[in-house]
């Protein structure tokens, strides 16, 4: 006779499920002997200043023990895994077991063995007498034959109670899987929930973890833009400044050519040097060079410099800033101008890049038209969002008709 | 005159020496990175160096370092920086050992070959030859007292600071000599610059005026 696989599987889990339970049983009842010799005891002698001191001992030894039982039981018989609440602790010492008494996990975990113990292993032990009784109605015919005579006819008539008895042991057997089920997820529930880390735990190591991806994502966005910046520095630049030069060489060593080739030589020529402007421009906003060797205040004037309307530029740190910090400040500060060089039709820009306190703060203000609206994809979202990913602030105040400024702080505690 | 050329671009350096060539040099040696500047400099004893500020090992500013290093222990070498943009900061640095015999350009400025050739042979005969662009930059850090002049003023300062001759001057502004040279007295009384006839050392008063680190 071959079983159906549904009938496997559910077979399976069911045996799977019901050992768990029965595993259960002396771990969740471990503790019960403490506080009972200590009722008792306390209830006896009227003595609690003894008794309530060594069974608090008790428990307090026994709570870390039964917890890695638990562990170690959850994880061999149903495979789920009740993770620590982290930080695990290198080293036990007596400074880390009192660290540990005093934290709300210790007294989650206290509250799982001593609190929820008890009702646990009843629910098991019904279970199990499920199991049992299902098992032992269901193959009564098996086994009848064995007992004495008197109680055979008496308790159990072949044809009388018998039927009855066969008929709940399949009952029971047929419901023992959902039930054996649904006890083991509810203790595994419990146990994630008391002996694992908490919602605050979790929250707080998820915080940590995108936290540090977070920085680890800036930090290649940077470096992507440098390797950006020295390749076409090192390819395409030069490429183009020979092609100029050596353009330039033609028409410095061949003034006999026929007016005609001149003419479009000269205006290749023309052409190799804005294309070299162009690019010069736009690698030098990815990152410059000077920024990383001698800092922030020296990249701006290069910076300002290039813009083609009168900038005020006011670069007061006592030191310099994390790279990250420089960088983002950097970015913002050429996207500013960009964006008043576009949009704002100003006549002159100020900017200042103050230190103050642990916050780096810069400031772009010009006396154009005003009515800058981050929604207008005018770029300004794009610095909102850069400035956000070092956890800085970013302001904008632009009435219609001026003036407008930005003003971002970013931390930069060291 | 002789000349080594320091870039680590081959493509490049092969247009560098047939312009300098073509100004009258003779490229004595061709070099890819700092150390070997420094060394050919010793060797050889060249009245130029023509040096790129981005070298390996850290493409950052070996070039600048170079630069003052020559100008440094080495004197009678002028120097001209070669870059793809020009920092006002690396400038300072340059003008802060010696304000004669030095040249700061972008890469760009070969391709206009005999400008380029007269800029370094200025430069070589203990001339001065900034950029443009360097010099806007160090206008711009120079804010505050230079409110006292007028456009003009700005102008032909900023021409002067690239090291430009009275009639060089004159030439790019299309004017008469005598009419700089009214601008540039008055441009030297207000700043308090010290009177001098001679072009090169009017240069130099007003590089060090720009140069100096700010109050």
């Amino acid at each position: 006779m071959t079983i159906p696989p549904r009938l496997g599987r559910l077979a399976r889990r069911a045996r799977r499920d019901t050992g768990f339970l029965a595993t259960g049983v002396p771990v969740h009842l471990a503790l019960v002997p403490v506080w009972a010799w200590g009722a008792t005891t306390t209830a006896r002698t009227g003595n609690w200043a003894l008794t309530l001191p060594v069974s608090a001992a008790l428990v307090l030894g026994g709570v870390p023990v039964l917890t890695a039982v638990q562990r170690y039981r959850h994880r061999a018989l149903l495979g789920v895994d009740i993770r620590r609440s982290a930080p695990v602790p290198q080293r036990r010492s007596p400074a880390t077991a009192l660290r540990w008494l005093f934290s709300p996990r210790a007294w989650r975990q206290v509250g799982y063995h001593l609190v929820l113990g008890p009702p646990a292993a009843l629910s098991e032990l019904l279970v199990l007498m499920a199991a049992v009784a299902g098992l032992a109605g269901a193959t009564g015919y098996g086994w009848m034959w064995a007992l004495p005579a008197g109680v055979r006819r008496d308790w159990f008539g072949w044809a009388t109670l018998m039927p009855c008895w066969t008929v709940l042991g399949l009952v029971l057997l047929s419901l023992l899987p959902r039930l054996a089920g649904v006890a083991a997820r509810a203790e595994s529930r419990s146990a994630a929930a008391l002996l694992g880390p908490s919602r605050a735990d979790r929250l707080q190591e998820r915080v940590a973890y995108l936290a540090g991806s977070r920085t680890g994502l800036i930090e290649a966005v940077d470096a992507e833009r440098r390797r950006i910046e020295r390749d076409l520095h090192d390819g395409t630049q030069q490429r183009l400044v020979s092609l100029a030069v050596n353009l330039g060489l033609a028409m410095a060593t061949r003034p006999d050519l026929p007016g005609e080739a001149r003419e479009v030589l000269a205006e290749a020529h023309l052409e190799a040097k804005a294309a070299i402007a162009e690019l010069a421009d736009l690698v030098r906003g990815l990152h410059p060079a000077v920024l990383e060797d001698r800092g922030l205040d020296a990249a701006l004037s290069g910076l300002a410099a290039r813009v083609p309307l009168p900038v005020r530029l006011r670069v007061e740190l006592p030191d310099r800033a994390a790279p990250a910090v420089e960088s983002v400040a950097y970015f913002v500060i050429s996207e500013a101008l960009a964006n008043v060089t576009k949009h704002a039709d100003a006549s002159r820009v100020e900017v200042t890049v103050r230190r103050v306190g642990t916050v780096l703060r810069v400031n772009v203000t010009d006396d154009g038209l005003g009515g800058a609206d981050p929604a207008d994809g005018t770029g300004l979202s794009g610095l909102a969002k850069r400035v956000g990913s070092v956890d800085g602030a970013f302001r904008l105040s632009s009435p219609v008709g001026g003036p407008t400024t930005v003003t971002v702080e970013l931390p930069c505690a060291r | 005159m002789r000349a080594v050329i320091a870039e680590d671009s081959v493509l490049l350096r092969v247009g560098l020496v047939k312009v300098l060539e073509m100004s009258g040099f003779q490229v004595v040696a061709e070099v890819g990175d700092a150390e070997a500047l420094l060394a050919a400099v010793e060797e050889h004893r060249p009245e130029l160096a023509l040096v790129d500020v981005r070298m390996p090992p850290t493409f950052t500013d070996e070039g600048v370092r170079a630069a003052a290093a020559i100008r440094r222990d080495r004197p009678r070498t002028a120097v001209v920086l070669l870059s793809q943009y020009v920092e006002e900061r690396y400038a300072a640095d340059l003008l802060a050992t010696n304000t004669s015999g030095v040249g700061y350009l972008l890469k760009q400025r070969v391709a206009d070959v005999q400008d380029f050739a007269a800029a370094v042979r200025r430069v070589a005969e203990g001339g001065t030859a900034l950029d443009p662009q360097v010099v806007a930059q160090l206008l711009l850090r120079r804010g505050d007292p230079l409110a006292a002049l007028t456009p003009r003023e700005r102008e032909v300062l900023a021409l002067m600071a690239e090291g430009r001759s009275n009639a060089g001057i004159a030439e790019a502004l299309t004017v008469g000599e005598s009419a700089v040279a009214k601008h540039i007295n008055n441009i030297l009384a207000k700043l308090d610059l010290p009177v001098a006839d001679a072009d090169h050392r009017r240069v130099l008063a007003v590089l060090r005026f720009l140069g100096a680190p700010r109050a």
